[in-house]
């Protein structure tokens, strides 16, 4: 078993009826409805109690790092995107960065707003799916069907920005792939003035739900030791009373410039990551109302640098050495000086991050992602010990995992 | 009172003027397949949220009489590969697959269930097909619900045109199943 933990420990733990010494052995998933994609748990049970639940991971193991090891790092940027697909615009951010970083790159400040924009319209998107789901988890179907509804809203500024609805690969390294399209500041004002109240409308058939309630609270304690030795980030850790947030200790883009709180609970169940979530949403609303204000209707979106940046169209019709950089782009990419860099970002389910080794070439060497959900799952078992099989389902919704984010 | 009083109308006209539609069996069964295909949730990356969204308010999915996803695969007819198979997740697909009672259908959904995608490597099969026999095949990276929609259709017309599942094409051509 995992973790070194003996069958024979649990007994002793007095968690184990002492009438029975037999515990059984029940697989969850591959293939099942709460698991949220293919995640597999051995659950070590007596009766109906969870002695260990035990993850068991890989079955969407896409091989990212290696890939990405074949790929110009403009190419690999499309990779993040498939990580943690539903909020791929900060995985983008995460990696962007990071390339920039290496290469000491500046990028327009304008660009860097429309990248805060982006990465809280992500983060909503990302938590109104978890909403929707995690209810749906616990027996309410409709909260799901209003919570897709907004999400498509937010799929559709991607969309008409983009021009994809999911996986839209939006930042490049150096800026952004396109600039805004006519008409956004309206329709994201649009789509911010009206989120209260649709906040609202979820917080309505939640808020003080007895049924909901009982399921949540007191279900699946994580002590504030517990998620620090875990490694859990993001509204895991927030929620066991540690104030962690990349975004106000270690701030990119000018995540200093925004005001906003970042949500701590401490009683660390399930109860308090759900909340810590709803108040997360509020707050990304509160800044991406601060970034849609400050940023220009027209202006740059990405670096004037043609060594990294493709020259826009009607340069490169009439100037030579805007066509030869566009072919050198295209063809080869761009070369990165030699060293090793990591920058992380507060993605909607904890600090994502990108480790980078380069050679000096076109290619990355050594391309490493860390990625929330990854270290978030391993808060499971603990969470999960001593309680019920319910429970479980419970404690794989609160987490908020995606596969596509564990596995790699 | 017979009904093959006039030469010029078939029996079937005469009978819809009385208001009985006549049909065969067959085509009784086919119409009556394509209108409740009941699909297994078998989501498994990005083109998994899609499929979800093809259910919710905007695409609405129980137009077609297929809002019934079935969390087992022995309640549903139709397998939406939706998302990247791995290596270690193939045997899973075609165990599900094999649970799933006839007629079945199967749908690949996005670039990387039907080819791969941009995956090229190790860890991903290159195709759904190389496990479980594919009807429709849906491009996209993910797909977009529209997209997926269009595939479904196109699956009912194949079922209305009583074209017999894949697996039963590959069984009749002597192939693996």
């Amino acid at each position: 078993m995992a973790q070194g933990v003996k069958t024979d420990d649990l007994f002793e733990t007095g968690l184990h009826s002492s009438l029975s010494r037999e515990s059984m052995v029940l697989n969850l998933g591959p293939q099942h409805p709460a698991t949220h994609g293919v995640l597999r748990v051995r659950l070590t049970l007596d009766g109906e109690t969870v002695l260990h639940a035990e993850p068991v991971i890989g079955y969407l193991h896409t091989g990212f790092e290696k890939t990405a090891e074949t790929h110009t790092y403009q190419q690999a940027n499309t990779l993040t995107d498939r990580m943690d697909y539903l909020s791929p615009l900060t995985n983008n951010l995460a990696y962007v960065l990071a390339v920039e970083k290496l290469m000491g790159i500046e990028v327009p400040k304008r660009a860097q707003y429309i990248r805060v924009l982006f990465s809280e319209l992500s983060r909503l998107g990302s938590h109104l799916v978890w909403l929707g789901t995690h209810v749906m988890d616990l027996g309410a179907m409709s909260v799901l069907f209003y919570c897709l509804r907004e999400r498509e809203l937010i799929l559709d500024l991607i969309e008409q920005t983009a021009g994809v609805r999911m996986n839209p690969s939006y930042f490049r390294v150096g800026g952004l792939a396109y600039d805004l399209p006519e008409g956004f500041h309206e329709n994201c004002q649009r789509f911010l003035d009206g989120f209260p109240k649709w906040m609202q409308s979820y917080k309505n058939l939640v808020q003080g739900n007895p049924l909901i309630e009982d399921r949540l609270k007191g279900v699946g304690r994580l002590s504030k030791e517990d998620a620090l030795a875990l490694s859990a980030t993001g509204p895991i850790l927030r929620a066991s009373g540690v104030p962690m947030d990349l975004r106000k200790s270690d701030p990119y883009c000018f995540y200093d410039e925004f005001e906003f709180d970042v949500p701590v609970r401490t009683g660390g169940d399930s109860f308090d990551r759900f909340w810590v979530r709803m108040e997360e949403m509020e707050q990304s609303v509160r800044i991406m109302n601060q970034a849609l204000a400050k940023i220009d209707p027209v202006g740059a979106y990405t670096t004037t640098d043609r060594k990294v940046s493709l020259p826009p169209r009607e340069e490169i019709y009439g100037n030579m050495e805007a066509l030869i950089h566009q072919f050198k782009l295209v063809s080869g990419g761009f070369n990165v000086p030699k060293g090793e860099v990591y920058q992380g970002v507060e993605g909607p389910k904890g600090e994502m991050g990108f480790y980078i080794v380069s050679d000096g070439g076109a290619r990355p060497y050594r391309w490493r992602a860390r990625t929330p959900s990854f270290y978030n799952l391993q808060t499971m078992p603990t969470m999960t010990r001593g309680g019920l099989v319910a429970d479980v389902i419970v404690a794989i919704g609160t987490i908020d995992i995606v596969l596509g984010d564990v596995d790699k | 009172m017979g009904l093959n009083q006039d030469p010029v109308k078939s029996v079937e006209e005469q009978a819809a003027e009385r208001g009985i539609l006549t049909t065969t069996v067959e085509k009784m069964t086919h119409w009556a397949q394509k209108s409740s295909l009941w699909p297994a949730t078998f989501g498994l990356a990005c083109c998994a949220i899609e499929m979800i969204n093809v259910t919710n308010s905007r695409f609405d999915l129980a137009r077609f009489g297929m809002e019934v996803f079935r969390a087992s695969p022995r309640q549903a007819d139709l397998m939406i590969v939706a998302g990247r198979v791995s290596q270690k997740m193939a045997p899973v697909v075609r165990t599900v697959w094999e649970q799933m009672p006839e007629p079945k259908w199967v749908i690949s959904m996005g670039a990387c269930a039907s080819s791969g995608g941009v995956f090229d490597n190790y860890a991903i099969v290159q195709g759904v097909d190389h496990v479980v026999p594919v009807d429709v095949y849906v491009p996209g990276c993910p797909p977009t619900p529209d997209a997926l929609l269009f595939g479904i259709l196109k699956l009912q017309e194949k079922i209305t045109r009583g074209l017999p599942p894949k697996y039963r094409e590959l069984a009749a051509a002597g192939g693996p199943a």
